[in-house]
């Protein structure tokens, strides 16, 4: 069944807490979740209050103020610290987001950091993304063409047929949208996913790719497709601001007008 | 239009059984709501209409397969297990198709004046 209740050895406890420094006027205290696959304890939650005149804006820059001043045990995945690469995906405040794009300040309250949810936790903030990385094999993000295409150079496209992978080629596989689906979480073994599936769409629509009916006839499946029920939380929380979910829908309708 | 186990089928039938539904429900509501008395006499008599058994009969098996779709729904999204899941969507369809019978039967004795 749907999993609606934590394990028992997956109950968050209380961790430890490390205070203000000193003389610190203008503070934010981060609550982040902690968890170490290795040693068999629960996962907790470590309270970090830390001072905002000597940190970055960006969530990032706590977290690696953490890091580096506070706590050195502290793990989570960061590399471009600027919304391209989506390494330091994470469940902040509620909601998945990029921790390198979120302002400290757009969060009220504490700031609760929380790993991608309903996914393995390898440690800390940093979950296991295998099977997220699969599906997007799965789908052939490559173009396939048996043709050479003329004077055996590039293969050229009308601006037109450019348009139509707007919206769909800046994905930056940080695994927000997939991670955000109801249906994701309970069935990540057979439905693709959001993102997995924004990515066959766009070879589906790209005019220099020959397989588009070969990746339908791959997609058409009650569980690979069809678990979308267009709730739209990839929309909401994809950092980008792409809309996997209209992707999706388009997919759908393009199998009934391929199947009719 | 092909239904081998693709999932395309189910989703453009349960789309097409809800938009049939909208009419379906309203002539239905407004039917009984017009109807001085609920009474065994006036559905009988209202019965004896064949348009109206006909679109009766459209209601109850439209509805009743629209709601097979979504309960399965239902059980594919929410039981991981193959059998169980399987089991439970059997025992459902069953069930509709059951009352199906059970309604068109009923309408038709209605109709034919039993």
């Amino acid at each position: 069944m749907a999993e609606f209740k934590l394990p028992a050895n997956s109950i968050v406890k209380t961790g430890k807490t490390f205070d203000a420094p000193e003389g610190a006027t203008r503070t934010k205290t981060f609550k982040v979740y902690r968890y170490d696959a290795t040693n068999g304890n629960n996962p907790s939650v470590d309270t970090y209050t830390i001072d905002l005149d000597k940190c970055g804006p960006m969530i990032l820059d706590a977290l690696i103020k953490i890091k580096s001043e506070i706590d050195p045990t502290l793990s989570f995945r960061r590399s471009c610290r600027e919304g391209i690469c989506g390494s330091c995906a994470m469940n902040i405040d509620g909601s998945n987001t990029l921790a390198c794009t979120m302002a400290i300040q757009d969060v009220e309250g504490d700031v609760k950091v929380y790993p991608l949810p309903h996914q393995p936790v390898v440690k800390d903030l940093v979950s296991d993304l295998d099977n997220f990385y699969k599906q997007y094999a799965a789908v052939e993000p490559w173009m396939k063409s048996d043709t050479v295409p003329a004077g055996g150079r590039e293969r050229l496209q009308s601006v037109e047929d450019r348009d139509k992978l707007d919206g769909s080629y800046e994905c930056i596989m940080c695994a927000c949208c997939s991670t955000s689906c109801p249906s994701y979480w309970w069935n990540s073994d057979t439905y693709l996913g959001p993102a997995a599936l924004l990515a066959a769409y766009r070879w589906i629509v790209d005019s220099r790719d020959d397989a588009a009916d070969e990746r339908l006839d791959a997609l058409d499946d009650p569980f690979k497709l069809y678990r979308c029920h267009t709730i739209m939380n990839c929309a909401t929380v994809c950092p980008k601001g792409l809309n996997p979910a209209k992707a999706i829908a388009e997919t759908k309708k393009m199998l009934v007008q391929k199947n009719l | 239009m092909s239904n081998k186990h693709g999932g395309t089928g189910h989703f453009w039938v349960q789309r097409l059984t809800a938009v049939a539904l909208i009419p379906l429900t309203i002539w239905f509501c407004f039917s009984l709501a017009k109807m001085p008395q609920m009474s065994h006499a006036n559905l009988s008599a209202w019965m004896q209409s064949p348009f109206n058994a006909a679109l009766m009969i459209l209601v109850i098996s439209v509805g009743l397969y629209h709601g097979k779709l979504g309960l399965q729904v239902i059980a594919e999204d929410y039981i991981s297990n193959r059998s169980t899941r399987t089991i439970t969507i059997a025992i459902v369809t069953m069930i509709c198709a059951l009352f199906a019978v059970i309604g068109i039967v009923s309408v038709l004795k209605l109709s034919f004046g039993a």
